[in-house]
């Protein structure tokens, strides 16, 4: 058996889902006794393409060309399903990133394959893999299996370990011609903040709720995700009141977030946004109301006034970790 | 300009999930269903872009007759006709996209729009099948979508910030929050939805190639610890993210 692994490098850096995503297949590999392929696309990424054997990568195939030098879902999808046919690939892994979720549908017809989308547990059962993916934002579970002969797994950002081991990986020039008709869909520019992880990729997220009760008030949030080098969230009264941006929001209609720390404050904890981050691994919630349902949640409450706590949270915080 | 929208008919999000008899799917005693609230933001972006360009808004679902609902509700913001893909079967995302892209094909509209996901299987996957399936260029979670010349330019989320994508039509786009605010229907509108047409065809509908071995409810978390009650609970909620949770 083969598994293919799409690696998402953003401006030639690879992205931590993909090693995650890496990792997982080399495990599952293991116990299958297949071989684990990275296919790596872009410009000027090869130097890149070596370090995927510490995540379990024993190949990597590279395709360099200028003109991939930003994302097109057309000519990405067009490359990996070439790949993958060329390789007689039987399984391709791809992160749930957004670029994940744009080429792992496109793959899976190419292929006529079945996609498992937004996995947050692979394991093989009789030589086969049954995946589980949350359904109804997280209110359910489902095992799935994908019964076409060649399959395609989207895995969940930061819920697989991105495990380094010793490994090297051989490096190989990928055999794919694209042409001008395979760039139905480019990217011409890419606006990415610098400095502040994005809720979806950050280790620790902090968010606000209306119990902040001002948008100026956010500065309490915004202090204390720069100590924790944090993301910052929000739900959607506040969103919707115009106190926060969109991307911001976590819930059913916003982001699906699993940070290792969540840490809600003045948010009730609607059903709608405990969809969005109960599957971080540990949740504290700062609300000034014991009954409040976040902290049925919550792993570690204070049942106190964000104005008086999110301060001395940020200053002891600074003083314990010198940030 | 020809638009289609393709709409889904899902339990609202207040749903309290529970595994049916069948160990396999929700049980739906009791459960509303409503218009995906991201389809809605794709109704209303055609709707805008009919004002904008003139031309037609059709609304589609696959599914039983239940989705009429959900359709009226298009039509009641102000699409002009509706289409139900009439399906019984237990169906997967390629198998609903492989009848989507089956009844889209002899439309060959110029604009076809999805929302990002369904909030049921949360697959976000059918907009970016179907594109695939009709060989059509596609951008997801739009938050911006200008067309000129038919050539459309759009902004979408990606992590921690956004692309522009450049595609020609005719072109798939899946609608996410902030492109719109969708508007409710009116009096007039919920009125006039009557008399519009649902026309019914048979879905071409594939079997699917996902298969659900078994749902189940995440196992429930124990109660959560209350640290204290004011400022002075700090330092003990520092010391145990530190030492029980090691999370900093
Ligand atoms: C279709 C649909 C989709 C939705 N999708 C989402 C979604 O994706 N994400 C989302 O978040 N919501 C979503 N919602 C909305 C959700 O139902 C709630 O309305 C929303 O989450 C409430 O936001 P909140 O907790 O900030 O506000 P509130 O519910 O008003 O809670 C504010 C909290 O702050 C506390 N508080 C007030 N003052 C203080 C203080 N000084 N110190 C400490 N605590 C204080 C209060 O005790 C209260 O618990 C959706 C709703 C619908 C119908
Ligand atoms: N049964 C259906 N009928 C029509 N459109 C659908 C159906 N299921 C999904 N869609 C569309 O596909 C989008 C993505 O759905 P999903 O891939 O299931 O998350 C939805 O927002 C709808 O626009």
């Amino acid at each position: 058996m083969k598994f293919l692994v799409f690696v998402e490098q953003r401006d030639t850096v690879i992205k931590k889902s993909s090693c995650e995503t890496v990792r997982a297949a080399r495990n599952l590999a293991d116990v299958l006794g297949a071989e684990c392929i990275a296919v790596l696309i872009g410009s000027g990424v090869e130097a890149g393409a070596p370090g995927l054997g510490q995540y379990g990568a024993s190949r990597v195939l590279v395709l360099d060309d200028p003109a991939l030098a930003k994302h097109s879902s057309t000519a990405y999808a067009r490359a990996i399903a070439s790949v993958a046919a060329a390789e007689a690939a039987d399984i391709v892994f791809l992160p749930a990133s957004q670029m994940g979720k744009d080429l792992a549908p496109r793959v899976a017809v190419k292929l006529h394959a079945g996609l498992a989308a937004d996995c947050i547990a692979l394991r093989a059962d009789n030589g086969t893999i049954i995946a589980t993916r949350p359904v109804y934002a997280g209110k359910a579970l489902l095992d799935v299996r994908v019964t076409s002969p060649v399959k395609v797994f989207t895995l969940r950002p930061n819920v697989f370990p991105a495990t380094v081991a010793q490994g090297t990986a051989t490096v190989q020039k990928a055999d794919v011609a694209l042409s001008p008709d395979d760039f139905g869909a480019v990217v011409t520019n890419v606006d990415v903040a610098v400095g502040r992880p994005d809720v979806t990729e950050a280790d620790i997220v902090v968010s606000g709720g209306r119990g902040m009760k001002a948008p100026e008030h956010f500065a309490l949030i915004e202090a204390l995700a720069e100590v924790l080098r944090a993301g910052v969230g929000a739900s959607r009264a506040v969103v919707d009141a115009g106190w926060r941006p969109h991307d911001e929001q976590v819930g059913q209609t916003g982001k699906t977030v699993s940070p290792a720390l969540y840490i809600a404050c003045g948010i009730s904890g609607a059903v709608q946004h405990l969809a969005g981050m109960s599957s971080s691994k540990y949740i504290v919630a700062i609300n000034k109301d014991k009954d409040a349902p976040i902290f049925q949640a919550a792993d570690y409450g204070i049942v106190g006034d964000v104005f008086e706590i999110l301060p001395e949270l940020t200053a002891q915080l600074k003083q314990t970790l010198g940030t | 300009m020809k638009i289609v929208v393709c709409v889904n008919h899902v339990p609202d999000t207040e749903t309290r999930v529970k595994v049916g008899a069948d160990g396999l799917s929700i049980d739906r005693t009791g459960v509303n269903f409503m218009l995906a609230p991201y389809d809605e933001i794709a109704v209303e972006e055609a709707l805008r872009m009919r004002e904008k360009f003139a031309g037609d808004v059709t609304v589609m679902s696959l599914g039983n007759e239940k989705h009429k609902e959900t359709l009226r509700k298009a039509l009641a913001m102000g699409a002009d006709k509706a289409i139900l893909l009439k399906d019984d079967g237990v169906r997967d995302s390629h198998g609903v996209a492989a009848g989507l892209a089956a009844a889209l094909k002899p439309l060959a509209p110029d604009v076809i729009l999805f929302g990002k996901q369904s909030i049921d299987y949360d697959d976000a996957q059918v907009g970016t099948l179907v594109a695939e399936m009709l060989s059509l260029p596609s951008v997801g979670v739009a938050v911006k979508i200008d067309i000129q010349d038919r050539k459309a330019v759009c902004v979408r989320e990606i992590e921690g910030g956004h692309e522009i994508v450049e595609l020609k039509l005719p072109a798939v786009f899946l609608a996410q929050k902030g492109l719109n605010d969708p508007r409710y229907p009116s009096l007039k509108g919920i009125m006039a939805a009557k008399n519009k047409p649902i026309e019914e065809q048979i879905a071409l509908a594939a079997a699917p190639l996902v298969e659900t071995v078994a749902m189940r409810t995440p196992p429930a978390k124990a109660a959560g610890r209350i640290v204290g009650t004011d400022k002075s609970a700090v330092s003990e909620l520092i010391r145990l993210l530190h030492e029980e949770a090691k999370v900093i």
